[in-house]
């Protein structure tokens, strides 16, 4: 059986940035497999601008973003499988694989970083109403078709859910010739970036259907219309129908962490994120078993995907250079008032390097409102925020002087203030 | 007159509030960019336009482009209408002009990446 110090499991902007950072820290044999046939993964069908401000300094498109990285990758010779499917992956950090080339193989590695990134919720998982015509799929699937392979799924389109998907696939089918009848969001605010709603929809004149859902799908073998009607707490309200004639319905209605190998494989999951539970190593419950970008929690932005890879990466050198210390005296970062969830959940005072950058989300939208951060009855900051939204994840930072050794737990709560 | 943008320079979607009299003094920005979009926004709003043009003999049947800076919001169909037109042939580097000076905007459409 082939030993690799690393395997790191999906070839996008995750596995790219941990596995260049490895590789930089000195570790040399780093085995990426990726599924595709080509390293980038979703970022080669985001041909839209807005990537890389905070990485790069300039904004590039996806396809940019992602060809930076993979040359660097190829400079630096990093061993990497394409069209390689995972199969499995064992808790003694044995990976099994198949290709089409060697068939079914199994290696074993020292450590392994979990990099398979998300997926989108599609008509499955909403329990979507009405028929089930065709015309109806995820606004990635559209992109994909229309950006890869250059095929326009619809001409009269409406969107349910407003997730950046979603938005960037109106503008893009608009400019396409398409025409895009509205966009209509169950929640009382959008799931997209605001930069998306304004250059997206407010651009193009999209009408935003906030708190209105699709209450109806009408047509036989292709979609031919659908009712969209107001909610109030997610309870249609009679009397509010609006019927759309439309060819095609894209789904926006969010990302799920690919964790099917990570669950198999025994790592625990959180119930918020969908992603594994980390500690401040970005380590899993399984030792010397990492995970980051989407599979750990969807980002907002591909650069901080690519900050928090950088930052799983040099773990992982520390815990091949056996400087991570294991223990059970876990810090728990807990979720209170006003907040969805927290990344890391834990943390290992002996292992914390600082300045940390906690990652967090709130469940609902906050007008001038403070993140309160407190060490059992004791706060250790607040930090003052006149905008939060669920669809904007929130970071505050943990340094020397905020941590002492008789934590307890790290409990976060959005006060408003009156 | 004070007009309400969201700034869309970087992802932070800084809330603005620009005095249209006050020489467009903006407040609620993090950083200059929203000093300079709240005023083009307001008086010539412009965009990059991204899309793909036909290409032969690469992986895929679709090469991304883009226009390496901005252009006019009024002519972005036109821009659209003048990629629509075009086919390359692989080898693509990215970065490689697809179209110079697209409709006189002293503005190419460049590859986005190498195929």
């Amino acid at each position: 059986m082939k030993q690799y110090d690393v395997v790191v499991i999906g070839g996008g902007s995750a596995g790219l940035a941990a596995a260049l950072e490895i590789k930089k820290q000195g570790i040399d044999h780093v085995l990426i497999l990726e599924r595709d046939a080509e390293l980038g993964g979703i970022l080669l069908q985001c041909i839209h601008n807005g990537f890389g401000l905070k990485v790069f300094k300039e904004e590039l498109t996806g396809p940019e973003y992602a060809e930076r990285f993979v040359q660097e990758l190829l400079e630096m010779g990093i061993e990497y499988k394409l069209n390689s499917m995972v199969t499995k992956l064992n808790p003694d950090k044995t990976i099994e694989y198949a290709n089409v080339n060697e068939g079914f193989v199994k290696i074993s590695a020292r450590a392994v970083v979990l990099a398979m990134g998300c997926y989108e919720r599609n008509s499955g998982s909403i329990s979507i109403p009405g028929n089930r015509p065709s015309g109806v799929l995820t606004a990635g699937s559209a992109q994909k078709y229309l950006n890869i392979d250059g095929y326009l799924v619809g001409k009269r389109v409406f969107i349910l859910g407003s997730g950046d998907i979603g938005l960037i696939m109106a503008r893009r089918m608009t400019l396409e010739g398409a025409k895009v009848l509205g966009v209509a969001e169950v929640l009382p605010f959008s799931g997209g970036l605001k930069r998306n709603i304004v250059q997206c929809l407010d651009d193009y004149d999209i009408p935003l259907y906030l708190s209105h859902t699709v209450t109806d799908i009408i047509g036989e073998s292709k979609v031919e219309k659908i009712v969209i009607s107001q909610v109030d707490n997610f309870v249609p309200i009679p009397g509010t129908e609006k019927t759309f004639e439309i060819d095609t319905l894209l789904l926006s209605v969010g990302l799920v962490p690919e964790n099917s190998l990570s669950e198999r494989c025994g790592i625990i999951l959180d119930k918020k994120t969908k992603g594994p539970v980390v500690n401040e190593s970005y380590q899993t419950n399984i030792e010397g078993i990492f995970a980051c970008g989407n599979v750990l929690h969807v980002h907002d932005l591909v650069d901080f995907v690519t900050e928090e890879s950088r930052k799983a990466g040099r773990s992982v050198v520390r815990y091949l250079n056996h400087e991570l210390n294991a223990t059970n005296n876990m810090i728990n970062v807990l979720p209170k008032n006003g907040v969805s969830y927290l990344l890391p959940q834990e943390i290992n005072l002996s292992n914390l390097v600082t300045p940390m950058d906690i990652f967090m989300r709130v469940n609902k939208e906050f007008k001038n409102a403070e993140i309160v951060i407190s060490n059992g009855d004791t706060v250790i900051k607040r930090i003052k925020k006149k905008h939060l939204a669920p669809a904007e994840m929130e970071k505050f930072i943990l340094k020397d002087v905020d941590l002492t050794g008789d934590m307890i737990d790290i409990n976060v709560a959005i006060e408003v203030q009156s | 007159m004070i007009e309400k943008l969201i700034c869309i320079a970087c992802p932070m979607g800084c809330h603005l509030e620009v005095d249209v009299e006050d020489d467009y003094r903006v407040e609620g920005n993090q950083c200059n960019r929203g000093v300079l979009y709240a005023k083009k926004e307001l008086t010539n709003p412009t965009r990059i336009v991204t899309s793909t043009v036909v290409i032969k003999g690469g992986i895929y049947r679709r090469l991304p482009v883009k226009t390496n800076g901005e252009v006019s919001k009024k002519l972005i169909f036109k821009v659209m209408e003048e990629i629509n037109k075009v086919e390359v042939s692989s080898p693509i580097k990215c970065g490689d002009v697809i179209i110079k000076n697209v409709l006189n905007t002293n503005i190419d459409v460049v590859a986005s990446r190498s195929m």
